[in-house]
């Protein structure tokens, strides 16, 4: 599509190359008739034109313009299209339909399930209470994770060598430790240090605070969580960062757009992309991740069916229960991303 | 202080042991257009990236307007600029890609904005009327939502020079701007640039386009081996080159 300038040329006469009038090696404003031989031929081929004068033959024998092509040959009847059929599909769907069948029948017509508990328990209020609980922990541990893990992975990509090496170590430690065992340690950390105390880095303190009144069970949860989290979510969001063309951030920093601004409104959305997938993965796994939290006997869910089944002793219903809970929260999860992931998809369908 | 309005002196630059601009001298007088041209990895690219501190000069300064480009001088010592005054200083000198680097998940009437809203803090009614009149000129008032996706190479260019447009700079650097476009779609953007020209924008141009420079350039300056071997008229050096090199060049791409 050709931009129309006042002043400059730019009818659409149809004249031959022989005639592309030569451009003139004068002040640029006299311009205008090169310019429309150039919209025409591009540059080399005006100055082929002008330059050797052997060019034009070669643009004559050029191919027709459209139109004479379609006139040669004869009216083509319309066709119909006929899509491939896939047969395979067929027996494979059959395969899985007999599949399913024997999994439901197995699960509905064994009374061991006893699906009457789990009809009983899957709404108790205590189990409900539970489900709440594990998606507190979900959250807190998501979102704090990254947002640690964000200001985590910026410092792995500085230029500055001490905040990079500081960044990698804590990834290399965190990633190290079983979060079991990380959660143990916060939760003991009343016995290692009974109080903390706030002030001057080797200095007067301003004021100090029982560990346990400040790292309650649920604290040393989310903590644990938390910081286990943010290695991993610094890894991915490092991934995200760095499969952004960097093309971008120049583009941006020629446009004098500040700093922060490159990062929030440039780099990381387009980083969402490759991050969200990823991201999503971790937060299903977090869902579940929170059972273990269960070692601190606090009312997650698995620790709560738990709790239970050890008083009635109907040990595979309960565990159904809380198989149920966790399905429906990951898929509800599932769906969560799959808009997420559309609306950092935008301009790129 | 000398009245151009880019003013290269003696501008030195190595990528490890590589020297890549060996002293260079450029002045850009306002309203003139200068082309470069030269064979590859002469240092056109690395120069131009040098004017808006996109690469920093290892001696020699860079002045644009009067004003020394990231560095503050203080007797006869450079210091180096904080990057927030690097970035004002860049808001006044536009800079258009070879691959043309839109934000992609920006539409075309955010890319033109977003730089005018954030980086010059100027009102987001006045942007975007200045958006939609900028689009018109580079013949995009129908793309004006669309996504960078959606449009060609050649549109996508034009979407790249508005965008430097509207930070009403003092100067527009191009670095091959058609080099990446199919042959059909290099007039398109040569008419935009040619009218920005006519306009009196202040412009280096780094192109392979030798009809281009022929009809738009005020200087065309050759460079070879990171120095510039000779510069002139188009018709000086495109026509009656003086040096060998030149010659050879020239006998190349044309
Ligand atoms: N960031 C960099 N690090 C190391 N070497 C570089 C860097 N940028 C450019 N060079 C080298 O500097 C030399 C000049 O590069 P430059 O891009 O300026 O050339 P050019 O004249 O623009 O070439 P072209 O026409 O191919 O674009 C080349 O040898 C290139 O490999
Ligand atoms: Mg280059």
């Amino acid at each position: 599509m050709p931009v129309e300038f006042p002043g400059i040329g730019g009818g659409d006469t149809r004249d031959g190359p022989e005639t592309a009038p030569r451009p003139a090696p004068g002040p640029r404003r006299s311009a205008a008739r090169s310019v429309r031989a150039h919209r025409r031929y591009g540059w080399d081929r005006v100055l082929l034109a002008s330059g050797s004068g052997s060019a034009a033959p070669a643009r004559a024998a050029a191919p027709p313009v459209n139109g004479a092509g379609k006139n040669g040959e004869p009216e083509s009847p319309a066709l119909k299209v006929i899509t491939t059929r896939h047969p395979g599909r067929w027996v494979a769907a059959a395969v899985i339909a007999v599949l399913l069948a024997m999994v439901a029948s197995a699960l509905i017509t064994n009374p061991a399930w006893e699906w009457e508990v789990v009809g009983e328990f899957l709404f108790a209020p205590s189990v409900l209470r539970a489900v709440v609980f594990t998606l507190e922990l979900t959250a807190l541990g998501i979102v704090f994770g990254f947002l640690l893990g964000t200001v985590l992975a910026l410092m792995r990509l500085s230029k500055n060598p001490l905040l990079s090496s500081a960044a990698w170590g804590y990834i290399a430690l965190f990633r190290s430790i079983p979060l079991i065992l990380q959660l143990l340690f916060w939760y003991n950390l009343a016995l290692l240090y009974p109080r903390l105390s706030f002030g001057v880095p080797f200095g007067p303190a301003f004021f100090d605070i029982g560990t346990m009144d400040l790292i309650g069970p649920v604290t040393a949860a989310a903590l644990g969580l938390a910081l286990h989290q943010a290695a991993y979510a610094a890894e991915i969001v490092r991934a995200g960062l760095l499969s952004v063309d960097h093309g971008q951030r120049e583009a941006a920093a020629a446009l004098g757009i500040p700093r922060t601004r490159q990062l929030l409104r440039i780099v990381l959305p387009q980083a969402m992309r490759s991050i969200v997938p990823t991201a999503g993965n971790e937060i299903i796994g977090l869902v579940k991740g929170t059972s273990v939290v269960y070692i601190m006997a606090l009312p997650e869910l698995f620790y709560q069916v738990q709790v239970i089944y050890n008083r009635n002793g109907r040990v595979m219903a309960l565990l159904l229960v809380a198989t149920i809970w966790y399905l429906v929260m990951t898929s509800v999860m599932s769906v969560a991303q799959h808009y997420i992931e559309r609306h950092y998809g935008k301009g790129r369908a | 202080m000398s009245a151009a309005m880019v003013d290269l002196k003696a501008v030195h630059k190595s990528f490890g042991s590589l020297e890549v601009l060996r002293g260079v001298d450029l002045q850009v007088g306002a309203g003139e257009v200068t082309v470069i041209i030269g064979p590859s990895g002469s240092g056109k690219s690395t120069l131009l990236r040098t004017v808006n501190h996109l690469e920093k000069v290892d001696s020699g300064s860079v002045t644009v307007d009067g004003e020394l480009v990231g560095y503050r001088r203080a007797g006869d010592r450079l210091y180096e600029l904080s990057e927030r005054e690097i970035l004002r200083q860049r808001t006044r000198i536009g800079f258009v890609f070879q691959s043309f680097n839109l934000f992609p998940h920006l539409t075309v009437r955010q890319n033109v904005t977003e730089a005018p809203t954030s980086a010059q803090r100027r009102p987001k009614a006045e942007v975007e009327a200045l958006a939609v009149r900028l689009l018109e000129r580079v013949g995009l008032s129908d793309k004006i939502d669309a996504y960078p996706r959606q449009l060609s190479g050649g549109q996508q260019q034009r979407v790249a020079i508005a965008r430097a447009l509207a930070l009403e700079p003092k100067v527009i650097l191009f670095d091959e701007p058609t080099s990446a476009l199919d042959p059909e779609l290099v007039g398109e953007v040569l008419d935009v640039v040619k009218d920005l020209a006519v306009s009196g924008t202040t412009m280096i141009v780094v192109t392979h386009e030798i009809g281009f420079a022929r009809e738009v350039a005020d200087t065309v300056v050759f460079m070879d081996e990171g120095r510039i071997v000779e510069r002139g008229t188009p018709a000086q050096v495109l026509d009656a080159p003086r040096h060998e090199r030149t010659r050879l060049f020239l006998s190349k791409v044309l």
